[in-house]
């Protein structure tokens, strides 16, 4: 019965060929990215490009590489091997782990948000919500303290963050209101690309959905080109416009959301896609 | 040819106690410091008589500088006489055979604890600051390479987050003592535990100020005529304590940072800080023929 | 004869199924052209591929041999081949897509859910949501459910909902997978009236429907998926049949 089935023919899609109506360039590009940590590479040769506006979903078990990868676009770690480009001002055509440390961190305090799993990596924790909002600005260069206020009070408004509590120190907020404050801190300097390390995993269902919800409307409202790492395809397919699905170190296979997740191509996709149907 | 001949001959100690190398240690890394202005550089403190942390940093830079022919004064809070002020000018002037005094315009080198005098220094004074802990990251980032490399990178967000904190939580910069600034538009400080009524006067002063921290075994410098700017926000001015209309109750001087004396009754009363200032306007009052130099603040108005 | 918008050649899909090691065929070596303002009723049997061949044209489904040219505003493109990125472009500014079933996001007002299209293509928010309180009207959504959730509606009125969206921005071309299921008779009213409005506009439109009667006015031509024989149908791989089929107008 298989075998009669089986003879149906060749299922391979027909391969892709570069756009051709969307003439804008990526705005993030990464090529060759491998990282080697002893005996496990970690990356085996990534490609990644993002358009402006764009989100990118990159899915894959814990030590596929997704979160590595994104450590890369942060510029906090380096790879062996490979180019990363940001189409931004001052730094187009330019390989942006050429930058000193210096040049890196100013260039992720203005242009690169990010908000990680744990609010310990992102936050500090004594300090007040409002606080850390304001070191972002302060980083970059803002000396008022009443537009350091206005613009952190903003900021967590944007990020659904109840204003009352905006002095209070993350250590006294549920996870949910943490990862507001990361993410308010991520948006205040109005970021080229705003990166997400598993931002709801670990968080109520209820909760995991209200923060989606934020940054979906922030994403229309604003346009901001994200890059969001998850191993929850919920979240992925909420979230996301394209997707890149990694496995050991490499992109198995990527594609508009609903194309990955109706019509998965590679055997693990499949198998990711049915685990979770 | 013997052996002796190729020695110097002994001596029980070496001139101004500290051995030649390790003068010359601190001799480079002073010129060193000078050089990057506010930046720390790391020396090998050594053993002087004196317990760590009652003023052996800035003991052996004023033991590394002193010649014959300084004068020298020291200090402890503004104060000549105090046990410890004391006991350091008497050891310099033993070990160095230099001369000592308690006039801010005639010493050539003046060790300090906690205070600049209030006398306008000259360009041929060098001021020596004691420093119990150089670093002004250390409360927000323990770590000290990791303090290192935000030195590196001018990095100081998170010193003015701490100032940004103060004014949330309680309206104000809170910050009294070891007031953060920055040196030359580059390293952030802290200028020893001066008060804030005292930083305004390393700011293009005409004379250099040298910060030694023996313990913590750091030595940095703000040269003449060098920026040093107190970290404040554009719409928070910089603020220094209040003494403006305080009077001394015993010199009469007003407009000079005070102490402040409870008494038994319950009240309080204010002495003026700089204790040789003090004298001299008891001298000057007394009919004595003595002058008071040029100083920082006139009227409690820091003076350009 | 105006030019085609979409001209579909020899297209074909199959699905692999890695995990039971199987090959599923669904249709093979599809080939037709439609033009601007053209209404095109897919026919067929359960299983034939109907909704299947809707997917494909959209890129849900990525073909495994044939083309799908699409006539854009910017030129011709393949979108069997076309970029992920320009698929996603088309789908914004050029391509609609109309489902029974509502995907939107929960806790989003129905107005900002049909307002979204227009809020994406850059109109302003009072704009967009002025139109989205207009169709929501046409379509029969009653004022007070304006601003409520949609993921608490009765099928009925969530398929409202999804209709009001998916037509508020004038495509150049629809795909209808079987929009009339479970609406009432005012709203199926409506969407026809939308639909000849957009027909009259020139949008090609390609539709799947339960009750082809519900929309016999705008049908210009019908297409039978249904293969002759599903015996027949077993391919050879080597040389696919590219013999043009005869329900298959060109």
């Amino acid at each position: 019965m298989t075998a009669a089935l089986n003879i149906a023919g060749d299922a391979t899609p027909l391969p892709l060929v570069p756009p051709q109506l969307v003439t804008t360039q990526p705005l993030l590009r990464m090529e060759g990215i491998r990282r080697r940590f002893g005996e496990v590479e970690a990356l085996g040769g990534v490609d990644a490009a993002v358009y402006p506006g764009e989100v990118l979903g990159i899915v894959g078990e814990s030590g596929s590489g997704k979160s590595s990868l994104l450590r890369m676009m942060n510029l906090e770690d380096t790879p062996d091997a490979g180019s990363y480009h940001l189409a931004i001002p001052d730094h187009a055509g330019r390989n942006l782990f050429d930058l000193d440390r210096y040049q890196r961190r100013m260039l992720c305090a203005r242009r690169i948000g990010i908000v990680y799993q744990n609010p310990h990596l992102g936050l500090l924790m004594g300090n007040s919500s409002s606080g850390n909002v304001a070191e972002r600005l302060l980083i970059a260069g803002e000396r008022s303290f009443a537009t350091l206020r206005d613009k952190a009070r903003a900021a967590l408004d944007a990020s659904e963050f109840p204003l009352p509590r905006m002095d209070a120190p993350p250590a006294q907020l549920s996870g949910g209101m943490q990862q507001r404050v990361q993410l308010a801190k991520a948006i205040a300097l109005e970021p080229t690309l705003l990166l997400l390390d598993e931002p709801t995993t670990g968080l109520d269902v209820s909760v995991q959905a209200l923060v989606l919800d934020t940054l979906k409307r922030l994403q229309q409202e604003r346009r901001i080109t994200m890059v969001l790492v998850s191993h929850d395809l919920g979240v992925i397919r909420t979230m996301a416009d394209r997707v890149m699905v990694m496995r050991r170190g490499l992109v198995v296979e990527q594609g508009l959301v609903d194309q990955v997740f109706q019509d998965p191509q590679h055997p693990y996709t499949q198998q990711l896609v049915h685990a979770k149907l | 040819m013997s052996l002796a001949s190729l020695t110097r001959p002994w001596a029980a100690m070496s001139y101004g106690f500290l051995d030649a190398s390790a003068r010359r240690e601190i001799r480079r890394k002073l010129i060193k410091a000078v050089a990057v202005p506010g930046c720390q550089m790391p020396y090998a403190s050594r053993e002087v008589p004196m317990a760590r942390g009652w003023g052996t940093g800035g003991l052996q830079a004023t033991l590394t500088l002193v010649t014959p022919e300084s004068v020298v004064k020291v200090i402890d809070q503004g104060a000549d006489d105090s046990v410890n002020a004391a006991s350091i000018r008497k050891f310099v002037t033993r070990v160095s055979g230099c001369a000592a005094t308690w006039d801010t315009a005639a010493a050539t080198l003046i060790q300090s604890r906690h205070r600049i005098p209030e006398e306008r220094l000259r360009a041929d004074q060098v001021l020596i600051l004691q420093v119990p802990d150089p670093e002004p990251l250390r409360r927000v980032e323990p770590n000290i390479s990791a303090a290192r490399q935000m030195h590196a990178d001018a990095d100081y967000g998170r010193l003015w987050l701490t100032l940004y904190e103060q004014i949330v939580r309680k309206g104000r910069i809170m910050q009294g003592a070891s007031y953060p600034s920055l040196v030359n538009g580059r390293h952030v400080i802290t200028p020893s535990p001066i008060p804030r009524w005292d930083v305004p006067k390393l700011n293009m002063a005409r004379h250099l100020t040298i910060l030694s921290a023996g313990r913590e075994k750091r030595i940095y410098a703000v040269p003449p005529h060098t920026r040093v700017e107190p970290l404040v926000f554009s719409d928070r001015p910089y603020q220094v304590e209040a003494h403006r209309g305080l009077t001394c109750a015993r010199s009469g001087l007003g407009g000079f940072f005070m102490n402040e004396i409870p008494q038994a009754d319950g009240g309080r009363i204010h002495e003026v800080s700089d204790s040789n200032l003090g004298i001299k306007a008891i001298r000057i009052a007394e009919g004595e023929d003595e002058t008071i130099a040029e100083t920082w603040y006139r009227n409690g108005e820091m003076q350009p | 004869m105006t030019e085609p918008i979409l001209s579909v050649r020899g297209l074909t899909k199959r699905f692999r199924m890695h995990q039971i090691d199987t090959v599923l065929p669904t249709f093979d070596g599809i080939s037709l052209d439609l033009a601007p303002g053209e209404f095109l009723l897919l026919k067929g049997r359960n299983g034939a591929g109907k909704s299947t061949l809707l997917r494909t044209l959209w890129r849900s489904y990525r073909p495994v041999a044939g083309q799908i040219l699409y006539r854009a505003r910017a030129g011709i493109i393949d979108l069997a081949t076309a970029a992920d990125i320009d698929v996603a472009h088309l789908r914004r500014t050029e391509i609609g897509f109309v489902t029974q079933f509502l995907t939107a996001r929960p806790r989003v007002p129905a107005q900002d859910i049909v307002a979204e299209p227009l809020r994406l293509a850059g109109e302003s928010a009072a704009d967009a949501r002025r139109a989205a309180r207009h169709w929501l009207n046409e379509f029969g959504v009653r004022e007070a459910l304006w601003g409520a959730f949609p993921s608490t509606f009765s099928g009925g009125e969530q398929q409202k909902v999804n209709l009001a969206r998916a037509l508020i921005m004038p495509q150049r071309l629809l795909l209808l997978d079987e929009p009339t299921a479970s609406l009432d008779a005012g709203a199926r009213a409506a969407l026809i009236r939308r639909l000849a409005e957009l027909k009259a506009q020139g949008v090609a439109m390609i539709g799947v429907f339960h009750h082809p009667q519900d929309v016999e006015a705008l049908i210009d031509r019908e297409i039978d998926l249904t293969p002759d024989s599903p015996d027949t149908k077993a391919p050879d791989t080597k040389a696919p049949d590219t013999k043009e089929r005869a329900d298959v107008a060109l």
